[in-house]
């Protein structure tokens, strides 16, 4: 589908220290600096001309990357809490928006100036996300919004999100959903704090109390909220990439750090034994990660990919709980203590969590089998799709949504 | 470095080649009926595999009479015949003693045996573990005595694969400069092979029994490292060959659940039977990355193969196992049948998960290796 424009990576590096001449990363901020970069048309070179892009084969961006960090010792990445705007909000736009609105929305997302969000997931939609209950009502040139969304990182300080939900309720389920735009600020929308298992709130409860949402910022034709919405999920796909660590070792290194420093004398030797060989399981676990993302690599490269880059989400969730589950008991008795404590806050994902604390990443770790797809789901996706198990006989394809049994 | 693990055309054709001559040679008719057999495969398929195929001398040197072939190629061949449940003396003689010989034995020895593997016409087997079942090399206690200019072995050898038809046995034994290997012909003085009744019907195994019996030692010093890069190649190599027979059993649990009808539906329906074969899915997947990784290692120049080939084998002989044994669950009643090839199977599985040592023994490497 994609036709790319030619350019040679010498005139991409001559453009690109144009736009150095005029905004340089060591001397303005970064929202000066990507609004100049988007004007060039180097914020995302595979966008076309007029919206930060240059029509060129997305593996050119490298060629912008390399070229300003050869004249810059200061680089102005991508913002963290820009990551979604960026990755699913800018693509949905360029695909499905008006002229109007990329041109409103697009350069704001890559300076980092308005935030992003998804609202997708609901407390009755979870892995059934097309299940969806929020209602959008016509009323002239609006839609009427009521309902509430859940696990929406960023809801806070966004200025957008991006939300599906249901314009009629007597067709099939995904049939009658619609994609909008929604104006976080917007009158009726209220924002809590989702407290979870370490006390933190990555995440947002959005709650929608007859919210106006104007017609011209539904995103593809009415009731066609499904399409668009599995466009924004593949890029999602490509934004989250695939896990694991690259280096030898990487993986499982905290735990093994953890056992070379643990309390001599703690247990006996026959207990010493039955642990290391837990410690080491999980070693061999996380390599076994890095080599089959190694081996999906190279099969890549040879064009004769196989299943295993589908197996690698299942059994990355489920051997990254049991490291930390192991790492608890290298710790012991010390593992009762919780020095990070239970305050009850915001974290932004990535950014401000102790990443490095043990205990911690043992409750954390709970969501990796549940976020992006249950390890269930997973399971059905991999019987379904990849070894051509047949499918459950299902009772909500076919009818009316309003008549789909609900919790 | 990461290894690239990349298969090229030629390596494909040579996995398309070995498919199609082991479908042609090893049905599961065929291979009931060389199970049943005292010396457990077919020789004119052997000579076939090795003349026509220049299998058998895969990985021996061109210089003698082999096809100079890399870990690489065997994995795939050693894959293929998982799958096929071949029977033949591949592991023990193709590899395992080939492997020895090429490390440890002298020019005159490589010259005759290597080649006579690589021709078909020797078999050649390693007389390794000992009746106290330890795979490490510690565990190996039998006495090599010199005796004027000669070498006589005095104690007894387990588990040795193909032993009781081998024409030549390597026996590992202690000299006052350490461990060395040692060559026995079959007939010699004091020699006695008893083929042992196998938990896998498809690799005979037998007892050997030395008493006072003259071999040649063929080594020059102690062989310590170089056994334990020997013992690891082979491990890697059977990993792969476990891979092989995962998949199968991976193969036909899918293909059952997807026929096989209960409650008005295919059993492949319920996520009961679904996530069973997900599961057996991925512990597949992750032992094809862990064997392949351990034979890309031994091909190339990297020097943590101990620890690929322990990590490969821990992995690879549970994955198997999982795989076997929850294909005879899929297929219920009939998976617990004669009739059907499902135990042959499992019974492979488990019997290779125990030689050369099982997983807990090879994570206790790995442990080792890495220095925890």
């Amino acid at each position: 589908m994609a036709e790319y424009n030619e350019m040679s990576d010498e005139v991409l590096r001559e453009r690109t220290r144009a736009l150095l001449e005029e905004a340089h990363p060591e001397k303005c901020d970064s929202v000066t600096f990507r609004r100049a970069q988007y004007e060039h048309g180097l914020a995302w070179v595979h966008f076309p001309e007029g919206y930060g892009g240059l029509g060129l084969n997305p593996r050119m961006n490298v060629v912008v990357y390399d070229e300003i960090t050869k004249h810059s010792k200061v680089v102005h990445h991508d913002p963290g809490e820009a990551i979604i705007g960026i990755g699913m909000g800018a693509p949905v736009v360029l695909t499905y928006g008006t002229d109007e609105m990329k041109k409103r929305l697009l350069p704001k997302i890559f300076s980092g100036e308005e935030i992003w969000c998804q609202l997708f997931s609901e407390p009755g939609a979870g892995s059934d996300v097309a299940g969806l209950a929020t209602s959008a009502v016509r009323d002239g040139d609006d839609w009427i919004l009521n309902g509430q969304k859940v696990w929406t990182t960023l809801a806070h300080i966004s200025r957008w999100g991006m939300l599906i939900a249901r314009t009629d309720p007597d067709v099939p389920k995904h049939d009658g959903l619609s994609y909008f735009i929604l104006d976080m600020r917007a009158p009726g929308v209220e924002i809590r704090p989702l407290y979870q298992i370490t006390g933190e709130a990555e995440f947002n409860e959005v709650f929608m109390t007859d919210v106006r949402i104007p017609n011209s910022h539904m995103l593809g034709k009415e009731g066609q909220g499904w399409r668009v919405a599995i466009t924004t999920l593949m890029n999602e796909r490509v934004a989250i990439g695939g896990g694991g660590s690259k280096k030898k070792g990487g993986g499982s290194a905290p735990l093994i750090k953890l056992w070379k420093d643990r309390k001599p004398g703690a247990r006996s030797a026959a207990q010493e034994a039955i642990l290391r060989d837990k410690v080491t399981r999980c070693y061999i676990e996380n390599e076994l990660l890095r080599m089959t993302s190694q081996r999906a690599r190279a099969a890549q490269k040879s064009g004769n990919p196989g299943p295993e880059g589908s197996v690698s989400k299942l059994a990355h969730a489920e051997s990254l709980k049991r490291m930390w589950e192991v790492a608890m008991d290298v710790m012991g008795s010390d593992a009762l203590a919780f020095e990070h404590g239970y305050e009850l806050r915001r974290s932004t994902p990535g950014i401000d969590t102790p990443r490095g604390l043990a205990k911690y990443q043992f409750l954390r770790s709970r969501a990796n089998s549940i976020e992006g797809g249950t390890s269930e789901i997973m399971r059905n996706i991999l019987g379904e799709r990849v070894l051509g198990l047949p499918g459950e006989p299902r009772v909500d394809k076919t009818v009316p949504w309003k008549d789909v049994p609900r919790s | 470095m990461p290894i690239d693990m990349s298969f090229t055309e030629e390596h494909e054709e040579l996995r398309a080649t070995v498919r199609a001559f082991l479908v042609e040679v090893s049905d599961e008719q065929a291979v009931r009926e060389h199970m049943s057999s005292e010396r457990g495969y077919d020789r004119d398929i052997w000579r076939r595999l090795a003349e026509q195929l220049g299998l058998a001398g895969l990985i021996i040197p061109e210089e003698h009479g082999g096809a100079g072939a890399s870990f690489v190629e065997l994995l795939i061949a050693m894959e293929e015949m998982g799958r096929a449940l071949l029977c033949s003396p591949y592991l023990g003689t193709s590899v395992f003693a080939a492997s020895a010989l090429l490390a440890c034995a002298d020019e005159a020895t490589q010259k005759e045996l290597l080649a006579g593997i690589a021709s078909g016409e020797k078999i050649v087997s390693v007389a390794w573990v000992e009746p106290n079942g330890r795979w490490d090399l510690a565990g190996i206690e039998l006495q090599a005595r010199a005796k004027d200019d000669l070498w006589e072995l005095d104690g007894a050898k387990s588990w040795v694969l193909d032993g009781h038809s081998a024409d030549t046995l390597l026996v590992v034994a202690r000299t006052d400069e350490g461990l060395e290997l040692f060559r026995v012909d079959a007939g010699a003085e004091g020699l006695s092979r008893e083929l042992v009744p196998s938990l896998d019907l498809t690799r005979k195994l037998a007892q050997i029994d030395l008493a006072a019996t003259p071999a040649s030692r063929v080594s020059r010093g102690d062989q310590t490292a170089a056994l334990e890069q020997v013992l690891a190649l082979t491990k890697a190599a059977l990993a792969a060959e476990q891979v092989g027979g995962a998949e199968k059993c991976l193969e036909m649990a899918v293909e059952y659940a997807k026929t096989r009808l209960q409650f008005g539906r295919p059993i492949g329906s319920y996520q009961a039977i679904k996530h069973k074969c997900a599961d057996m899915l991925v512990q597949v997947e992750l032992a094809k990355s862990a064997a392949y990784n351990a034979c890309f290692v031994a091909a190339g120049e990297e020097d943590d193969l101990l620890e690929a080939a322990a990590l490969a084998k821990a992995h690879c002989s549970e994955a198997y196992f999982l795989a076997a044994a929850e294909c005879i669950q899929i297929h219920g009643g009939m998976g617990f049948t004669w009739e059907l090839p499902i135990h042959l199977y499992f019974k492979r599985a488990k019997a290779s998960e125990l030689f050369f040592g099982d997983a807990a023994l090879q994570r206790e490497i790995v442990a080792d290796q890495i220095g925890i």
